[in-house]
């Protein structure tokens, strides 16, 4: 019978399928980071369990580390006592752990792929939602909360409830200028924030075969905003290119990987339980602005008003979020101004990401009074970029050039918004409070972020470019 | 964790859809080690206004939260049942809850309970008319109530979780039973471990 390649995925990890249970799930991969992990790592002491397979589990140090250089001792005590908690599990518990200044540390999902522990026809958990990134190589990928990393480490293997499936298409061809994360944007306009409940979304069409590896990954990262569990898109030449470069194998044994992964495509007769198709000609540069990543609106367009919206209780929501933005419905998108524009995130803080926003800034210079700041996804992605002088770009142009971590996506390390700041951010939640209590947040394509911090409001490339 | 068959108490209706888990607790409370202690920073960047519903003295010591759409959406922080949970929740109401959420309070014995939209506004609104009204949420019948306005509302729950909630299975022992058949697995299981060599 003909199967989506979430049903292969499944059907291909399942341990046992006891009556009146769950299906039981293997887990080929676990990504472990320091916020969600220390009391799972309580629970398995005081039950005196061990991690099953410490081989199978990989942790790096990301969401509360400072980008300051790593020689700067961490000055939070909160902070430092959770990142020595994480060095204390995995050395008691025999994972590898790319700490703080590590040549391998980065943001989890950054590194995963980077790393060539990401490959198509695993599947992949970490205590993170934005774990569907790694859906873009044709693998299972999802968050989870802390319980459940416990019971990974102590099982190698999660209970699964079956998701439903749906496809979302673009068909077509994005204009210039429109980026995987303005795609996106769009998916998620679409669809709303829960749209995407109970469901495995997979991406397909010319659109997003015409996407690199790392666009492909800005893509599935935020099929959480949609509210789905998971991401995927089918393996293809462009999977297998990214592969051969990050997964350091002898050729054979490449080869007969390769011939394995080709196989994580859905059948071409396979059904889902529900399809969305976008037009890709259709879509432009987006920008959010209200308190969800679903509030989308045209860079080109002007707030929108509480009364376009149909469902009283959506224009309930879009007014108090405006009310927190601080904006009135009418104003034109370039005419709000920027306090702060930050580029990074495991959205939008890879090379590619970073040439975009590089290609943009090069030989201009930040607005006055604009925070600017570049946070690389990874160490490798910052030694990349060096390599390029991307950073000299950036430092010329008077944007900050910082360690790699998660940063002021979720505001738990020093790189914040004060309260009122407004922020163009290449990450992946606007929500209320998110980049630091008061901040207002909207997200952006890292070339719209790297314009609108020349020109101090929302801008495209074309503007600076004039 | 502890079984559980009835909540019963008073429930605080949380007006406002979409509240994610940053809003139930915003990141500067992630960075602690311990499980305790989360329920201070519950909805934290709204405790300030006293106008918010959690300060009104009417609402005091109640362990049903009545909330709407969407709630828990977003990131996977499972401090945000702790938040609950340590405030003094026991079951939150909502017409759609985000899936990690969801998966997060059946492993801590939070009653989750999806109602249809003109059931939980009718929830809402009884517990806004007289705030003192005890409110149950049933495991064992799938039901809630209000039994001094002879309201009642079915609600369904994954049976696996229902049974989980009713004897307090630690799921991790439960999947421990099939350790020969994760053994088998494993022993002929195609995927690499993480590597050991990395490209530059």
């Amino acid at each position: 019978m003909a199967r989506t390649l979430y049903e292969k995925l499944v059907d291909e990890h399942l341990v046992a399928s006891p009556p009146d249970e769950a299906p039981l799930l293997y887990i080929d991969l676990h990504l472990i980071h320091e916020v969600t992990s220390p009391q799972a790592f309580d629970g398995l002491r005081l039950a005196s369990r061990r991690v099953r397979r410490p081989e199978r589990t990989l942790a790096t140090a990301d969401h509360n580390v400072p980008t300051d250089p790593p020689s700067t001792p961490v000055s939070d005590p909160v902070s430092r006592r959770q990142l020595e908690a994480l060095d204390e599990n995995c050395r008691e518990f025999g994972i590898t752990l790319f700490p703080r200044g590590n040549e391998h540390q980065g943001i989890v999902h950054v590194i995963g792929p980077e790393l060539g522990a990401t490959q198509p026809g695993m599947t992949i958990v970490c205590g993170d939602s934005h774990t569907s990134t790694h859906g873009a190589f044709g693998a299972l990928a999802f968050g989870i909360g802390t319980s459940e990393v416990e019971h990974v480490l102590a099982t190698q293997t999660l209970p699964h409830q079956r998701a439903r499936t749906m496809a979302v298409t673009l068909e077509g061809q994005v204009p210039p200028g429109v980026s995987a994360k303005d795609i996106v944007l769009a998916i998620v306009a679409r669809l709303g924030t829960g749209g995407g409940a109970g469901h495995v979304i997979e991406y397909r069409g010319q659109a997003i075969r015409d996407l690199s590896m790392e666009g492909r990954m800005t893509i599935c990262n935020m099929s959480i905003e949609a509210g789905a569990r998971a991401g995927l898109i089918g393996v293809d030449d462009t999977t297998i290119d990214y592969l051969r470069d990050h997964v350091i194998v002898d050729d054979d044994e490449f080869a007969r990987l390769a011939a394995r992964w080709r196989t994580y495509v859905s059948d071409d007769d396979a059904t889902f339980d529900s399809e969305v198709i976008l037009r890709a000609d259709d879509l432009v540069p987006s920008v959010t602005w209200g308190t969800n990543p679903a509030q989308v609106v045209a860079l080109d367009g002007v707030v929108p008003s509480p009364h376009d919206e149909r469902d009283p209780a959506q224009a309930e929501a879009a007014a108090r979020a405006l009310a927190y933005m601080g904006l009135e419905p009418g104003t034109p998108i370039r005419d709000v101004a920027v306090d702060v524009v930050f580029i990074g995130s495991c959205t939008n803080s890879r090379l590619e990401d970073l040439r975009a926003a590089a290609e943009v800034v090069r030989g201009r210079r930040v607005a006055e009074g604009v925070r600017a700041l570049v946070v690389p996804g990874s160490h490798a992605v910052k030694r990349h970029a060096e390599a390029e002088g991307l950073d000299r770009v950036f430092l010329d142009a008077g944007f900050e050039w910082r360690e790699p971590g998660c940063s002021m996506c979720l505001g738990m390390n020093p790189d914040q918004l004060r309260p009122g700041q407004r922020s163009a951010s290449t990450s992946n939640r606007n929500f209320e409070g998110r980049q630091g209590r008061g901040g207002r947040t909207h997200l952006v394509s890292p070339a719209v972020a790297a314009a609108t911090a020349l020109m101090g409001r929302f801008a495209s490339p074309a503007e600076v470019s004039a | 964790m502890k079984p559980v068959h009835v909540v019963e108490g008073r429930a605080v209706p949380l007006e406002r859809s979409d509240v994610d888990t940053d809003q139930i607790i915003p990141s500067e409370w992630l960075k602690r080690v311990e499980r305790t202690g989360f329920g201070r920073g519950l909805f934290s960047e709204w405790r300030d206004d006293p106008a918010f519903v959690l300060n009104q003295p009417a609402y005091a010591g109640a362990t049903i939260l009545v909330a709407q759409a969407r709630f828990g959406t977003g990131s996977s922080r499972e401090h945000a049942v702790w938040a609950l949970m340590d405030y003094g929740f026991a079951a939150v109401v909502a017409s759609s809850f985000g899936d990690i959420f969801a998966n997060n309070a059946a492993s801590q014995g939070l009653v989750t309970v999806t109602l249809p939209p003109d059931a939980l506004e009718e929830l809402t609104q009884l517990v806004k008319a007289d705030p003192s009204r005890l409110v149950v949420v049933d495991v064992e019948r799938l039901l809630v109530e209000v039994p001094d306005a002879a309201w009642q509302h079915a609600f369904s729950l994954n049976a696996l979780t229902r049974e989980r909630l009713l004897h307090g299975w630690d799921t991790i022992g439960l999947t421990l039973r099939h350790d020969n058949e994760i053994a088998r697995f494993e022993s002929a299981h195609w995927a690499p471990s993480v590597p050991i060599r990395f490209a530059p």
